[in-house]
């Protein structure tokens, strides 16, 4: 079963929460913990929490198209073919946007001259390996500066191999963008972590847009939840989402998280709500 | 000689468009004479890449200079590669008017991206 936890707001819990799951889920099965993919390929940090050794490494990168001006007619058909506007003509010179090209091929197929041959160009890493609680780790890591994250978390899923009956579990990136989506892909299940704030709500909603969009079955999880807030409550009983999980807003958890620790480690007890909540989910697939 | 402004309507008239990439219609015009066609920007839909589709079109037309409001880094150096100079509108807020300040030599012409790139492999 992969569960997906995401939210749309950032800073709403997302990793708090997915880190606390494992660890639920590791105290009660040493046999086979989970296997933890660390999505948010951005910004990640559930290394924080899950302290993995990260003994293996292998790069991610695109194809893209290099120009052999000595073949080039300037013909325009790469240009004309290209959907991202990643290769333009320009007089006698052809020249190639690294950062705006999505690897898609067609320049290098479509070319009369046979003068594009494709070239790697790196754009981050993926990592992985054992962490703590024998929870298997594995994260993607967009190097400074590039602007897509979609190959590496793609490569990321496709690398990090789950057993058969292991539970997966996935921390999204925050937003709804593409990223998002493909994180999502794939999943059994969407926790989305909101707030109990105008702004989560909004987000909130997106993201819920999202599960509908692709299918996937979500329940919701209100962090620092300080009192009622009906507008999430209604939003969430009119969509059939179910709360599954109230965290409440507590100084205790603030100033643990801030220290790496999980809601397991800060209140014990709370290993079986999230013990609790796993049912719930596999009761509703 | 021709040259490109960018405009919010497809007239000589118009206003000038501050955005390069996607900014309205490019209206190519000899100064001159001026004579002028106005087209459609076909940047102004991309999803990524308005930019380079742009300066692709002012390649393709053969224009000695561009004249818009601002030029991002790949819109920059396509243009740089393509020979095309640029300039900036400064307080000119016609095209008919940014005409004749480019003529008279009173608009700047640019020598580094004048804004950040924007989105792109979204």
């Amino acid at each position: 079963m992969i569960i997906t936890i995401a939210s749309g707001k950032g800073g709403t819990g997302k990793t708090m929460v997915a880190t606390s799951l494992a660890f639920s889920l590791a105290a009660i099965n040493s046999e086979q913990p989970p296997l933890f993919l660390d999505c948010d390929v951005e910004a990640p940090n559930a290394h924080l929490f899950l302290h993995p050794r990260l003994g293996e490494q292998q790069e991610v990168g695109l194809l893209i198209p290099s120009v052999d001006e000595t073949k080039c007619t300037h013909c325009g058909k790469c240009a004309e073919v290209c959907q991202y506007h990643a290769i333009a003509v320009l007089g006698q010179k052809t020249l190639v946007f690294p950062q705006l090209c999505h690897g898609c091929g067609s320049c290098t197929a479509l070319c009369p001259e046979k003068a594009i041959t494709e070239v790697p160009d790196r754009m981050g890493v993926v990592e992985r390996g054992p962490a703590a609680a024998g929870i298997s780790f594995a994260r993607g890591v967009l190097d400074v500066g590039e602007p897509m994250a979609v190959p590496v978390i793609r490569q990321l899923k496709k690398w990090a191999i789950s057993q058969p009956e292991q539970v997966v579990i996935r921390d999204a990136p925050p937003g709804t963008s593409c990223p998002v989506v493909e994180t999502l892909r794939g999943s059994d299940y969407l926790l989305l972590v909101t707030e109990p704030t105008p702004f989560g709500l909004h987000d909130l909603r997106l993201a819920s847009q999202v599960a509908g969009e692709l299918g996937i079955p979500a329940g919701v999880i209100i962090n620092r939840e300080n009192g009622p807030y009906l507008a999430l409550d209604e939003f969430c009983a009119n969509q059939h989402l179910p709360v599954l999980l109230r965290i409440p807003f507590e100084r205790a958890i603030a100033e643990g998280v801030a220290q790496g620790k999980t809601l397991v480690d800060i209140h014990p007890e709370s290993g079986g709500r999230f013990r609790q909540m796993f049912k719930q989910i596999a009761s509703l697939l | 000689m021709k040259i490109i402004l960018t405009a919010t309507s497809p007239s000589i008239d118009s206003k000038v468009d501050s955005r390069f990439g996607r900014g309205a219609y490019l209206i190519v015009v000899d100064p001159d004479k001026l004579e002028w066609q106005a087209h459609p920007n076909p940047g102004v839909g991309a999803s990524g890449g308005a930019g380079t589709l742009a300066v692709q079109f002012a390649a393709n037309q053969h224009v000695d200079s561009v004249i818009s409001g601002d030029f991002g880094p790949n819109a920059y150096n396509a243009l740089q590669t393509a020979g095309i100079a640029m300039y900036l509108f400064g307080a000119s807020t016609t095209v008919k008017e940014a005409i004749e300040h480019f003529k008279a030599g009173q608009l700047h012409r640019v020598g580094a991206p004048t804004v950040q790139g924007h989105h792109s492999r979204g």
